[in-house]
């Protein structure tokens, strides 16, 4: 099961967003979202497409800068312009749709490249705990492999270890799964259940329906830019009350 | 203009990365095979007809040809030099050029836009001319007096083009590679210098080489517009020695021995440069 029973909500949130906005050109994307994750918390996002999910996720990094709101991680306001982006995105990993590995480097360097470079961690300590990491997501011997030689799935999960590499106190999941093939895409899954059963504070966009009931939290519906309805995953699926949602639902189960 | 996997360009050099499309300065295999077949055999043909022409008593025209070898190796000598001296300092500068092009400082980035459209956009004879006219005979290296000879103003003349096109080479080699690189390496707070040095300019390199072993091929055979500003290259030493014989009969076997010799040297590169591009195809 979930580890929501250990979650206490009355500590402050480790993410904190409220009546964020955020416009591109005339398109307003985000019209005031507000969510709070606490710390250990998975919250999975759903919604149709556009509706301004992966956008939100990039707000939290600070890869997108909003509008109008406030956005405040671990205590850090992101929406101030003095905010030391890169001291944020230490803290905050983040996987995409497309993996975006470093295609002219090994899985390992991959994983190795930002802890070295960015952290200044010494190479062999961060060499022992790429290692690790690959094991972690089941991809002994692959160590020397470069991404174009590996499988959709496998690129992904060296996406993850890449991020989890940093030690990030927070992960972000863009529809990690969406680009895999059906076979390929559990195997993602499993590594993304495992991490949020270990107590990573986990943000996931997925379109995976059966995924979100089963690990997350917290469940958003997100349309049009605001989030529609929320709820712990068992009512949100259950019993979902505005009609929007149902309809959503509807269609994808 | 053309939109390919790579994105949307108006730089020749970069269309060769698509197997069938090639610049038009570089002929295909084959037809580079056949040009050098028949630039042979115009050398052959003509060589027999100064023959047939000269008067008798009058050394051969193989043995006259044969004479004048060692000096027109010589200044070929001389085109090579300045081929790779002018390949280096434009590649330097077209680097640092094309970088500023996608500076986050509009002024950088506009000046540089500017300064790139303008030296690729000139006639590269026009350039060499201002490079004779406009740079000192000699100039003062903290105390020391260098002197600038003709063929390194030469060059430099020569390497304003190149950097012009080695930077829109870098730009489009960065423009094209995806977007998502940027994103995953910000996430991953690397700073951009480091994004721009670690992750996006080796996955640069592999894209840009063809295309600048094409601009190297260009550069080599522009070379010779040296002896008109009286670089004593290979063109030129060709023209004195025709000077000292004066013998109408061998004009055309000289010249054609003189494209042989460019021919001999520039093929092999742009072979190489084919072969390339089919590797990188493939992957
Ligand atoms: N950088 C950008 N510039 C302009 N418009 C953008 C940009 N990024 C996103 N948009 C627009 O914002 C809207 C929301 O995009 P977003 O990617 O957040 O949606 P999404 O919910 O993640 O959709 P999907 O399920 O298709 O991934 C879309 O209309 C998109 O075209
Ligand atoms: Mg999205």
């Amino acid at each position: 099961m979930s580890p929501a029973g250990h979650v206490t909500r009355t500590e402050a949130p480790l993410i904190h967003i409220a009546d964020v906005h955020k416009s591109f050109g005339k398109v307003e994307v985000l019209k005031g979202v507000s969510l709070d994750v606490a710390k250990g918390e998975v919250i999975c996002v759903i919604g149709p497409s556009g509706s301004g999910k992966s956008t939100l996720l990039r707000c939290i990094n600070a890869l997108v800068p909003i509008d109008r709101g406030s956005i405040v991680v671990d205590g850090q306001e992101v929406n101030d312009p003095r905010l030391d982006k890169l001291q944020l995105r230490r803290k905050v990993g983040m996987v995409f749709q497309q993996y975006n590995l470093f295609p002219h480097r090994t899985a390992i360097e991959n994983v190795m490249m930002a802890p070295i470079h960015v952290l200044k961690q010494d190479r062999r300590e961060v060499e022992s705990r790429a290692r690790r990491l690959i094991a972690k997501v089941r991809l002994e011997g692959k160590e020397d492999a470069y991404p174009g030689e590996l499988s959709g799935g496998q690129q992904q999960r060296v996406a993850i270890a890449r991020s989890l590499a940093m030690n990030p106190e927070i992960m972000l999941f863009d529809e990690v799964t969406a680009a895999l093939d059906p076979e390929t895409v559990k195997e993602v899954l499993v590594t993304i259940r495992e991490l949020a059963e270990e107590g990573m504070t986990c943000a996931i966009v997925t379109h995976e329906m059966g995924f979100a009931r089963e690990v997350a939290d917290h469940v958003y519906f997100t349309d049009r830019g605001v989030i529609v309805e929320h709820g712990p995953p068992r009512e949100f699926f259950a019993q979902a009350k505005d009609p929007r949602t149902r309809q959503f639902l509807s269609q994808i189960l | 203009m053309r939109a390919g996997p790579y994105g949307t360009t108006d730089l020749p050099v970069l269309l060769p990365f698509r197997p069938g499309a090639r610049g038009a300065a570089e002929p295909a295999p084959g037809l580079g095979a056949a040009w050098g077949v028949a630039l042979a055999l115009v050398f052959a043909l003509s060589a027999g007809i100064a023959e047939a022409q000269s008067d008798a008593g009058r050394p051969s025209t193989v043995a006259t040809i044969l004479k004048w070898t060692p000096l027109l190796a010589q200044g070929f000598a001389l085109n090579i030099l300045i081929s790779f001296l002018a390949m280096a300092i434009g590649t330097a500068a077209g680097t640092v050029l094309g970088l500023c092009q996608i500076s986050l400082l509009p002024p950088v980035r506009t000046g540089s836009w500017f300064m790139t459209q303008f030296f690729r956009n000139s006639p590269w004879l026009v350039l060499l001319f201002y490079c004779m006219l406009l740079l000192p005979f000699e100039v003062n290296v903290g105390g020391h007096i260098v002197p600038l000879p003709d063929w390194f103003k030469a060059t430099v003349g020569l390497a304003l083009p190149v950097m012009a096109n080695v930077s829109e080479l870098v730009r489009g080699a960065i423009r094209s590679i995806p977007f998502g690189q940027w994103e995953a390496a910000d996430a991953l707070a690397f700073s951009r210098r480091q994004i721009l040095w670690m992750i996006i300019l080796p996955q640069c390199v592999k894209r840009m080489t063809p295309p600048w072993m094409n601009l190297y091929a260009i550069l080599t055979v522009a070379t010779p517009l040296c002896s008109i500003v009286g670089v004593n290259e290979a063109m030129t030493l060709t023209g004195d020695a025709l000077a000292a014989e004066a013998r109408n009969e061998l004009l055309v076997p000289m010249y054609a021995y003189l494209l042989l010799w460019f021919f001999l040297y520039c093929y092999p590169i742009s072979r190489a440069t084919v072969a390339l591009e089919k590797r990188f195809a493939v992957k």
